[in-house]
């Protein structure tokens, strides 16, 4: 005879979203955006949103977000997010629309489209995961690339007179009276993690009271083509890149009551 | 006849092991440093997967949850009493 | 019940079809010559309770009109030769990812920044893909205001039947010129969509609009889905029309504005006594090949007439694999060919001179008589060219 304990149900603090797919991700190992999925999963499952979301990916690494997500996608050519997601939102105001992109995304190859989706106020949530880098075609210089770093195509290490200054492109459309939210958060430790999370819940928040345009930068890291472990990684977002990128709000129009 | 007792340890966390890339971050995030990463196994993917180390150490902090990318951990409650 | 026609300008006429048609949203950028098509649609889109926006350039407005196509909205674009080019990126991206849209395109002088004035340099660009990859849109190409009002409806129901863009090709004369027309409007059914971005709702899997397939072998499947597409659409789509075929000897092709001066030609060619029929393509692709060669059967020579330096002549040399001899009159940089223009080339097409070259402009042929001689001049198709355009 066996006599067993049975145990009672545990309860669950934390498990994975459901807005989330099962499939595990291309991602290397320690990259940010794994992080920046799981946030934004995690807001869609609290807010109730994942059956009324439509994404627009862009292209980077994270082409593949479409397989990540358990939410109707669509593909949006390199830098054009912004412009796809203002033709979805017009056509369908019922739905949360928010666009995921890289620095070179939004900040290269896709300037005019995000300056002019902010300029309209168009009820958008951008999610721009910058980690100063282009990582998917191998490591190459990013308009947000800090100076000094060394890239595949800044080997010397970028240099402001031949290869121009990081842009500030979300202090830059923050100037903008459309845009309702801009923030910037980092996801290098827990405690900024959660900050992070809490910047892109205000901005789906804003969203969906139809106040008006936002968007969320996320400092990430890129350890394989920064040349790091994932820890060194973390450290260095922590320490050095917000010189460059300091972390905070940088304007919340409908707190301030404009 | 043999009474046999099962005493089921029931860990505070659920490792996916077959999602985690071995990057060591739960592991330098954990507080009380009861996460190791598994080097006695390789996992589908061609990493060592992290392992919990100290079931008893383990306060279902969640802090590991956080900072993972693939969101391989499931956190449970600590049972009423602690561990036995 | 025929009602009074109305005098109209091609661009607004156009604008008024595509939203008679149920267009759901227009995006644009201001363009000469068709930048009345923005404006008509900035007025009428908000009245209508509909979507409108003057994107922030052309890249803009082609990836604004993916957004909402994805969505399942009925979608129409419009540019200029100069922003069609911007474009070619999304129209890439959306006939990868099988979204339907119409594209409106008032081709001007070019290349480059070019000219304002009317062309058709843009036929390879629609009917070679425009963008890159493996990939073919349907082109409708009307030759008159109310023939671009009655093909707008059938554009919206081809880009929704076979999950594709489509073309509209005009030129700077058909937009800008002002007609007496009978709009003869049409609202293409409304479908339910298994692929359009709606939200889940949790009542089904998420879609996904996409064009990336990056296994090769994936890909490839994808591809050989989008050409088997292709070949019903050439079986299904093909429109062309012809005039004064029966007897005759010499066989005009043109499109468009072209094919309107060509008319002109024609009719002084039987009052010169040389028998010239007219076969005009609607489609530019699926080109109507066939039609073609059947109708180029019984003449001695073909007379190809383009505001270009000579891209559909491409096509109608495919056709007729070297079974005709053929000419070509043309004008680029948005001159228009005159019907004298095209009555000299007729003239030396009928006397066999020396096939295949182009005749610069100014220069006329030798005036000998012809040595046929007509027995009935065919009548003018009346109502649709009603005017005399040039000279």
């Amino acid at each position: 005879m066996t006599a067993t304990i049975v145990p009672a149900e545990r309860r669950v603090i934390y498990r994975r979203p459901q807005a989330l797919s099962e499939k595990s991700t291309h991602y290397c190992p320690g990259c940010g955006h794994g992080i920046v999925h799981r946030l934004i999963g995690e807001l869609l499952d609290e807010m109730n949103l994942t059956e009324r979301t439509i994404g627009v990916a862009s292209v980077g690494c994270s082409v593949f977000a479409y397989d990540y997500f358990n939410i109707d996608f669509v593909e949006s050519p390199h830098g054009r997010a912004p412009a796809v997601a203002t033709g979805v939102r017009r056509v369908r105001p019922d739905q949360f629309v928010f666009t995921y992109q890289g620095d070179g995304d939004l900040a290269a190859i896709g300037t005019a489209e995000i300056v002019h989706a902010a300029a309209r106020g168009e009820l958008i949530s951008v999610i721009f995961v910058n980690n100063g880098i282009y990582g998917m075609t191998g490591g190459q210089m990013a308009p947000t690339t800090l100076l000094g770093q060394k890239t595949t195509s800044s080997p010397l290490g970028r240099e402001s007179g031949a290869q121009g200054v990081p842009i500030p492109i979300t202090e830059m459309l923050a100037v903008l009276p459309s845009v309702a939210y801009a923030a910037r958060g980092s996801i290098a430790n827990p405690q900024l993690i959660g900050r992070a999370k809490q910047m892109l819940k205000r901005s789906f928040e804003i969203q969906e009271k139809k106040q008006g345009f936002s968007i969320v930068e996320i400092l990430s890291t890129c350890p394989v083509g920064w040349g790091m472990t994932a820890s060194e990684a973390m450290e260095h977002v922590e320490r050095d890149v917000v010189d460059t990128y300091p972390l905070g709000v940088i304007v919340d129009r409908i707190k301030e009551g404009k | 006849m043999v009474a046999t007792l099962e005493l089921h340890i029931l860990d505070p966390i659920d490792i996916a092991t077959d999602r985690c890339k071995g990057c060591g971050l739960c592991i330098d995030a954990c507080p009380k440093h009861v996460l190791e990463l598994d080097e006695t196994i390789v996992n589908a993917l061609g990493y060592h997967p992290a392992q919990l180390t100290d079931a008893a150490g383990c306060t279902s902090c969640a802090i590991c949850a956080r900072i993972c990318p693939d969101t391989v951990f499931t956190i449970y409650a600590p049972p009423k009493g602690g561990q036995q | 019940m025929t009602a009074a026609p109305v005098l109209m300008k091609g661009n607004e006429a156009m604008a008024e079809a595509a939203i008679q048609a149920g267009c759901d949203a227009y995006f644009g950028y201001p363009i000469t010559p068709q930048a009345e098509v923005l404006e008509w649609m900035a007025r009428r889109m908000p009245e209508l309770g509909r979507t409108f926006i003057q994107a922030e350039s052309e890249l803009g407005a082609i990836n604004m009109g993916l957004g909402a196509a994805a969505t399942g909205a009925r979608v129409f674009v419009s540019s200029s030769s100069p922003g069609i080019s911007l474009m070619a990126e999304g129209m890439s991206y959306m006939a990868g990812s099988e979204v339907p849209i119409v594209l409106l395109n008032v081709m001007r002088g070019g290349p480059g920044l070019g000219s304002i004035g009317a062309s058709q340099s843009d036929y390879f660009q629609a009917t070679r893909g425009h963008g890159h990859g493996d990939y073919r849109t349907p082109v409708l190409a009307p030759s008159s205001i109310e023939e671009a009002v009655a093909l707008m409806a059938d554009a919206f129901e081809i880009a929704e039947r076979y999950r594709t863009p489509v073309w509209i090709l005009a030129d700077g004369v058909l937009g800008q010129q002002m007609e007496p027309v009978v709009p003869q409007y049409r609202t293409p059914e409304r479908h339910e969509f298994d692929w359009a971005l709606s939200g889940t709702g949790g009542t089904r899997e998420p879609r996904v609009v996409r064009s990336l397939h990056l296994q090769p072998y994936e890909l490839e499947e994808h591809n050989t889905h989008l050409q088997q597409k292709y070949a019903e659409i050439a079986r299904n789509e093909v429109r062309f029309a012809t005039e004064d075929l029966d007897d005759a000897d010499i066989l005009v092709v043109g499109y468009g504005t072209a094919a309107r001066v060509a008319r002109t030609a024609c009719e002084r060619a039987c009052a010169n006594g040389i028998k010239a029929g007219i076969f005009r393509p609607i489609s530019l692709w699926p080109f109507p090949a066939e039609a073609l060669a059947k109708a180029a059967a019984k003449v001695s020579a073909v007379v190809v007439v383009e505001l270009s330096a000579g891209q559909m002549i491409e096509d109608v040399r495919l056709a007729l694999e070297g079974s005709r001899p053929i000419y070509f009159v043309g004008r680029t940089g948005g001159m228009i060919p005159t019907p004298g223009e095209v009555l000299d080339t007729i003239r030396n097409a009928a006397l066999e001179a020396e096939p295949d070259y182009w005749l610069p402009a100014g220069q006329t042929a030798a005036s000998t008589p012809a040595t046929k001689t007509a027995e009935k001049c065919p009548e003018s198709a009346a109502g649709l060219y009603p005017v005399e355009l040039f000279e």
